[in-house]
């Protein structure tokens, strides 16, 4: 097939084609290429085969602060024959006018038998003509060029020993070169309408919805069509609703400033009925035998799970049947670190009614698991202080080839139930959603997910 | 949860019957327990705070026989009740600490290995049902060290004795500022002068409740005779705790013997154990299985409980340390492990109820559609941030402040009232990615006025060379119409976080929602950014 060429390979080409070996500098000024368009070209052509590179050594002069004065003011010696044109002068001035230069520049001239001292007084023997080296260091100028172009190169080393006059630098420069077949490229004739299909294109990234809430998005559509409705609460909660009402007690360790969020200074003021809160004491005060204190209740936290949405949901409408879930942020006051976020999302599914049972219950489960692609599940008994019996899930994690603790499960203990008038039996489930979308995404570390890091949002792929 | 480490060799020694090392590991999550590490002899295992008998290796090796069927039924506990162990209580405990109770433990052994679970049990106890020794605290002493009767009373705080693991006497005062046991439960006692102690008939100091043991009592692997005092401010609690150490201290080998206790309200301990009657069609519908009363019964067993059937009932019989049931549902939980969970096939009934989603969550997922079609990628933050990015890095007002209380983490300690530090805050994360950046969040902020009100709020940062006011502003023209069908206006304003003269308040019907605007160089300049930064922030409806 006919060879395609991209725009800048067909500069490159022609322009080798007129003189074969150019460097990289000579290239540039000849196509008016980028250096960085002309370094991709070279490489491309190099990958095709069509073009060598062949690495040279040059050596470049530049000159340094006293050439460069020199350059300027003329050479230290010059300076002092400048000043004597117009016939002789004390010594004691000429060191005035010519301050650090004055050492060398009389030196010089001394030793080429320029001038004459009579009773320190200095005078010329003759005129100077231009001296090699001041044509040297005119040939150099500001710029750099090659040493090799500098033909005098005994008056160079002469001038290489004065301090800081010249300064050499070893630089690698490439020339390239087309091989003979490519030098038999008509660029314009492969110009058929062709394009390079096999070439790289520029990336475009995707707009997307975050991968936890895609994660999310799909707990919650498996939620609804296992038959469950979603509630939505607060995120801060009085303890009473996060805590008493679910049976912990107020002096329970889980209470405690270590791993709960209490708000500063915020107290709840109405947060339950006066029978809610009568009934939930007396039951504290019957089982755990301590003095309840209501103060303790009106303490505001940010909700450690989303057991405080579904028990006050299930308090004010003691349904017969129904079937809700929960499901958004929760708070733990802990150390962050790559497998636990101070703040995460949870979801909870309660059942209520005929099918009350802990096998539906670990049904229910299996199910969910099943539609979320986890399918070796076992289940373990647990403790929750709000439950009784309680099971946790393990399921199989088929990367990391081992079981690892998903969703608690459990029904809803008479001491929490009773309290609030809650008559029916009622199971809980649920657990952390970041620990699923780990699995989901393949990832290790949980922070992740909220670094919003563009690098991983604009790649992340799912893996199961 | 607490943790207690086991040694397999020592745990199928007292597990005894045809028990294995493989058996033991595959049976102990059918307890409750789980394993948190192993090694060739050793395994950690976590257990839960309701069931403080699993704090050593005996307690865990009577739960194992029962499910591997090598004992079954209830623990009782022996105790001898002939020679005079007598301690009698000082009314003047009453005031601070006023309940006491303790028990003899004679004849056993005590190797390295049951001196470590002995101690960290205590602590357990200590921490738990204990509640940091608030409740109740126990002292374990070298019983031949120990002339009965003994007196629990109280003392001024200039007593001086020879402290645990101290070679010279130190006075009450000394011990509470300067131990560290004194320093982590000086608090309990509070300011009170007088402060428990309990004294033998010699008048050497045996224990400075709840804080620290005298010398002379401790324990070593010489010990062969143990005393065991609970105190505590609940004599229920405290006999609780005793129930725990006199079970364990029984299958640990020894003979127990009564200790009589009396004066100011306080008693012998009984260790009564409980009946309590459980209905089998109960059982059978929590459970879903239909069991038949012999077979409730032989799970009970299994779970180290007494049964007998009654007709339609079981009559269940608990042990006192078995504190942790309160009522039949606790049964139906003991049922369910004695018969095994992995026993109990799931199964998966139609539903009764139809299901929906919230409208909320309905309208939140389609307002990310429309981003995600305008080219803006989703961000997510904690809604607990720092003050730094919230308020210091953006100059915006922090008066309203709303604050954790000793958060563990110095970038989380405030709750956010807007979305947008936290996405600027993003960009400077992202400075070496291909520009542009196109961000928005959609979460919950907190509002502190009179009292706490949580809002649903959306941002949307764009950062570009060419970012500017009218690029965003079509952006949320575009948003506004999705959202509330209606059209917005912008009205000049100034915000702290924004370029003067180029920020406008956003307004629907007359109503601020919002702020848009380019981001000013000096907020740029905090979150150490360069690139133009463009971005707008409204409240959502409902």
């Amino acid at each position: 097939m006919q060879q395609v060429f991209h725009e800048i390979e067909k500069k490159i080409i022609s322009a080798l084609k007129e003189k074969n070996g150019l460097t990289s500098e000579q290239l540039e000024s000849i196509t008016n290429l980028s250096p960085d368009q002309i370094r991709r070209g070279i490489e491309w052509l190099k990958l095709k085969d069509l073009a060598n590179v062949k690495e040279d050594q040059q050596t470049f002069v530049s000159l340094g602060k006293n050439g460069l004065n020199a350059n300027s003011k003329g050479l230290p010696e010059r300076q002092l024959l400048d000043l004597l044109k117009d016939g002789p002068k004390p010594l004691a001035e000429l060191q005035k006018e010519l301050k650090f230069i004055f050492g060398p520049a009389m030196g010089i001239a001394r030793k080429n038998n320029w001038i004459t001292n009579k009773d320190d007084t200095i005078s010329l023997n003759s005129p100077v003509d231009a001296l090699p080296e001041e044509n040297i260091i005119k040939q150099i100028g500001a710029g750099k060029i090659p040493k090799s172009d500098i033909g005098d190169s005994q008056s160079l080393e002469l001038l290489k020993k004065r301090p800081d006059f010249i300064v050499e630098e070893v630089s690698k420069s490439k020339t390239i070169s087309l091989v003979e077949q490519a030098l038999k490229i008509d660029v314009n004739a492969s110009d058929s309408g062709a394009i390079d299909v096999e070439a790289k294109v520029p990336a475009v990234y995707p707009a997307r919805t975050h991968p936890l809430n895609e994660t999310i998005e799909e707990i919650r559509e498996i939620f609804v069509t296992l038959g469950f409705t979603e509630i939505l609460g607060n995120l801060s909660q009085s303890s009473f609703w996060n805590f008493d009402a679910l049976f912990t007690p107020q002096d329970h360790p889980a209470r405690e400033m270590q791993d709960t969020f209490f708000l500063e200074k915020l107290k709840a003021k109405q947060f339950a009925t006066a029978e809610q809160i009568r009934n939930v004491s007396t039951s504290h005060k019957k089982n755990w035998r301590y003095l309840w204190n209501i103060d303790e209740a009106r303490k505001m936290v940010l909700r450690t799970h989303t057991t405080c949405v579904t028990i006050k949901h299930l308090a004010e409408n003691k349904p017969d049947e129904a079937r809700v879930f929960s499901l958004g942020r929760v708070f733990r006051n802990e150390k962050v670190s790559y497998k636990h976020l101070v703040e995460f999302n949870q979801v909870e599914g309660v059942v209520v009614g005929k099918h009350a049972s802990l096998r539906d219950l670990m049904g229910i489960q299996k199910e969910f698991y099943r539609r979320i692609g986890l399918n070796k599940v076992k289940f373990w008994p647990t403790f929750f202080p709000y439950t009784e019996p309680s099971l946790q899930t393990m399921v199989y994690n088929e990367r990391l080839k081992k079981w690892v603790e998903l969703f608690g499960m459990g029904i809803f203990r008479p001491e929490v139930t009773k309290p609030l008038g809650i008559n029916k039996p009622v199971l809980a489930w649920g657990g952390g959603i970041e620990r699923i979308a780990m699995m989901k995404y393949g990832l290790d570390d949980v922070r992740e997910f909220y670094n919003n890091d563009l690098k991983w949002l604009r790649s992340a792929t799912k893996c199961q | 949860m607490p943790v207690v480490e086991l040694n397999y060799n020592r745990l199928q020694k007292l597990v005894g019957g045809k028990s294995n090392k493989k058996k033991i590991i595959d049976t102990l999550p059918y307890l409750g327990l789980d394993i948190e590490g192993e090694t060739n002899s050793d395994v950690r295992i976590e257990y839960s705070p309701n069931r403080p008998d699993y704090s050593t290796d005996y307690g865990i090796a009577m739960g194992l026989q029962g499910l591997l069927g090598i004992k079954q039924g209830l623990v009782d506990l022996k105790i001898k009740k002939k020679e005079d162990y007598q301690i009698k209580v000082d009314s003047s405990v009453s005031k601070i600490r006023p309940f006491v109770t303790g028990i003899v433990a004679k004849n056993g052994t005590i190797d390295e290995h049951t001196l470590k679970q002995l101690i960290a049990m205590q602590e357990d106890l200590h921490f738990g049902i204990g509640r940091k020794r608030k409740k109740s605290s126990i002292g374990i002493h070298d019983l031949d060290k120990i002339s009965f009767p003994l007196i629990y009373t109280t003392t001024n705080r200039k007593h001086k004795f020879i402290p645990l693991t101290s070679e010279k006497e130190n006075t009450i005062d000394e011990i509470l500022a300067n131990s560290d046991v004194g320093k982590d439960y000086g608090y309990i006692l509070g300011n009170s002068p007088k402060v428990p102690l309990i004294l033998d008939s010699e008048n050497n100091t045996v224990s400075f409740p709840p804080i620290i043991n005298a010398a002379i009592t401790t324990v070593t692997t010489k010990t062969k005779n143990l005393f065991v005092e609970v105190t505590g401010i609940n004599k229920d609690d405290i006999e609780d705790m005793l129930s725990v150490v006199a079970t364990i201290l029984q299958s640990a080998g020894f003979e127990l013997h009564a200790v009589k206790i009396s004066g100011a309200k306080n008693s012998s301990p009984q260790f009564k154990l409980r009946k309590l009657k459980i209905d089998t069609e109960l059982v059978s519908k929590t459970l879903g299985l239909d069991l038949s009363p012999s077979k409730i019964s032989s799970s009970l067993k299994k779970s180290r409980l007494n049964a007998a059937v009654k007709g339609k009932k079981i009559e269940c019989t608990v042990p006192r340390y078995r504190f942790d049931i309160f009522g039949p549902m606790d049964l139906v939980e003991e049922i369910a492990l004695g018969y095994g969970i992995e026993n109990i096939e799931p199964i998966m009934s139609p539903s009764q109820t139809l299901g929906q989603k919230h409208s909320t969550s309905i309208n939140l997922q389609s307002i990310r559609g429309v981003l995600t079609g305008l080219g803006y990628m989703e961000g997510l933050n904690s809604s607990l941030t720092s003050k730094r990015i919230l308020y210091d890095n953006t100059n915006r007002d922090s008066s309203k402040i709303v604050s954790v209380l000793d958060s563990k983490s110095l970038e989380h300690t405030i709750l956010r009232d807007s979305l947008l530090p936290g996405l600027i805050d993003s960009f400077g994360k992202n400075i070496h990615e291909a520009y542009p950046q196109k961000l928005f969040e959609i979460g919950t902020v907190f509002y502190n006025s009179s009292s706490l009100t949580e809002h649903t709020h959306l941002c949307a940062v764009s950062s570009h060379k060419d970012a500017n006011f009218s690029e965003m502003k079509s952006v949320l023209q575009t948003v506004v119409q999705s959202i509330f069908g209606k059209t917005c206006e912008t009205k000049t304003t100034t915000h702290p976080t924004f370029e003067k003269g180029r920020v406008a308040s956003i307004t629907v019907n007359g109503k601020t929602i919002g702020f848009i605007g380019e981001i000013s160089e000096s907020t740029k300049e905090h979150f150490k950014l360069r690139e133009p930064i463009v971005s707008f922030e409204i409240k959502l409806p409902g």
